[in-house]
């Protein structure tokens, strides 16, 4: 059995090539995003592959998700006499932590695990060596598109995100509660406010998507050239993902203030 | 241990050996040592490829056939030793020093390792868009021209998956060479096809070599085909290593050589050791 000091040494050292690892290859991107070409084609299939298709996901969990807020909101709210505050309940729910949160996390599921396993692949069959034996940076052509792409759908998912589940919210509220809906509104429109709340989201929207792009092609890039590769960086795509944009969830909220 | 000149049977024992790298080699290997996690592919392995020849390198799985074609595109790095590339050392070679090398090699791999997103016109034309040195209308020009020359016409909006294994390997050799480069590699190129594909392949990959004057390295389990086609031959067994002309090939009185081409190289064992 190896000794536990040399076992703790040879993680720590694995962790620190790994950080610098994945320094390396966010510098790459970067690089590759700040020199020609600029590969729009490229990002507007990837925009298509990673946000369209997402549409219909990302509609219906927002909807469930503001039909729930909706109606946990209401019962909580009717025991204070407070009904009329439901729109503000809703929006500032979903707008300051569930809508990016959530869509962060189903973006993770869906395009972020898609991704991861579309780079893997192009491992395993020697897809990116290929691009290397004709001179192009698979950095530059297969990498930087599918980053930039998630990047820029993540704030428009959450965008989204957040319509749907106001709507989802006012279906309950006002449909099938029979609220008020003109105090729906007001009591949004009022508690909303564009600095502290949506600039707050869209922020990190935009981190929740930097970190996404940049987790789901690294975990591809770097697997191992097996299926049992691929299905590993796919995985783990997803479980970091996940647990980083709660982390960071948690540190934008605290620097940001409330 | 022996050393003969180049036009004659060089057999090399597996330890550390003086080098026998003729002047018109483009491509040599010198004292190379390549280990895969525990298994040693190469211990010390030297040998090299003529210009404008066609080499081709035979051995059983596992002997380290392809490990030799990635050395040379600097895909992999030896542990040590010297690959050298028209007298540049590739594994001493910047990011950019490799990309401007790079384009005198093309590769055609073992699967293709086409981009299975892109068609087959997008696939070949990619190497010259990406080069931005012609219009779009040179670039189809120039990529109908050469796959009308490997034999795949009407394939133009084709996916890679859509394509059989002779068509998938015609369209990757298409891609490889529109260049024009110096070298060209190939990783089993016969595998996975038919008698008449093998034949198409075999005189397309000739047909090349006479024309352009390429230097190609072929690495086959496909004996019958590879030596109808090789100038130059090495052959790995083992830690053992035979490098020749055909004809010097099947004349040898090494047992173990004599049995690998009549037998092939089904009965070998993965080679390395740990």
């Amino acid at each position: 059995m190896a000794n536990p000091v040399s076992h703790v040494g040879y993680r720590a050292i694995r962790f620190v090539q790994e950080l610098g690892s994945i320094a390396a290859f966010t510098v790459d991107i970067a690089r590759t995003a700040l020199t020609p070409p600029v590969r729009f084609a490229a990002f507007v299939r990837e925009l298509h592959k990673l946000g369209v298709r997402s549409l219909l996901i990302i509609c219906v969990c927002g909807l469930a998700v503001g039909m729930v807020l909706g109606l946990q909101g209401h019962h909580t709210l009717v025991r204070f006499g407070a009904q009329r505050s439901l729109g503000a309940v809703v929006g500032l729910s979903l707008i300051r932590e569930l809508g990016p949160v959530l869509t962060a996390l189903l973006v993770a599921g869906r395009a972020g695990s898609a991704t991861a396993a579309e780079i893997g692949s192009m491992v395993v069959t020697e897809q990116l060596n290929g691009l290397r034996m004709l001179s192009i940076d698979p950095v530059s052509l297969v990498i930087k598109p599918k980053a930039a792409a998630m990047l820029v759908v993540t704030p428009l998912l959450t965008a989204l995100f957040i319509a749907c589940g106001l709507y989802g919210g006012y279906l309950v509220g006002v449909g099938l509660l029979a609220g008020d809906p003109g105090s729906y509104m007001s009591s949004l429109r009022s508690a909303v406010n564009f600095h502290n709340d949506i600039e707050c989201c869209m922020l990190k929207s935009a981190v929740f998507g930097l970190l996404l792009g940049l987790i789901a092609t690294y975990r591809g890039y770097t697997s191992a050239p097996t299926a049992e590769g691929v299905s590993a960086a796919t995985t783990s795509s997803v479980v970091i993902s996940s647990v980083t944009v709660l982390l960071t969830d948690y540190v934008i909220t605290a620097l940001w203030g409330i | 241990m022996a050393e003969k000149s180049d036009s004659t049977l060089q057999v090399t024992g597996s330890r550390p050996v003086v080098p026998l790298i003729p002047a018109n080699n483009y491509i040599s290997l010198d004292r190379v040592r390549m280990v895969y996690e525990n298994r040693c592919v190469f211990d010390s392995l030297s040998c090299g490829f003529p210009r404008g020849r066609v080499s081709v390198v035979l051995g059983g799985s596992g002997s380290g056939k392809s490990t030799i074609l990635r050395l040379i595109g600097g895909l992999i790095r030896p542990l040590a030793g010297v690959v050298t590339v028209d007298g540049q050392n590739v594994g001493r070679l910047s990011y950019h020093g490799l990309n401007v090398l790079r384009r005198k090699l093309g590769m055609v791999f073992q699967g293709g390792a086409l981009l299975d997103s892109y068609t087959v016109f997008e696939n070949v034309a990619l190497p010259l868009r990406e080069q931005r040195l012609q219009s779009e209308r040179e670039i189809a020009g120039a990529v109908h021209e050469i796959l009308s020359a490997v034999g795949v016409s009407d394939a133009d909006d084709l996916l890679p998956g859509e394509l059989s294994g002779g068509m998938l390997r015609r369209v990757a050799l298409a891609r490889a060479i529109i260049r024009k480069p110096e070298v060209l590699l190939c990783d089993e190129p016969f595998s996975g096809l038919d008698p008449i594909s093998i034949r198409r392949m075999e005189a397309l990959l000739v047909q090349i070599n006479r024309e352009f004057g390429m230097t190609m390295i072929v690495v086959s389990h496909d004996i019958p085909s590879t030596m109808r086609m090789a100038d130059h031959v090495l052959l790995l067994l083992g830690a053992r290593i035979w490098e020749g002309s055909p004809a010097e090939m099947r004349r040898s009185d090494d047992a173990e050589a004599a049995e690998f081409f009549r037998d092939g190289p089904e009965r070998l064992q993965p080679q390395g050791k740990s």
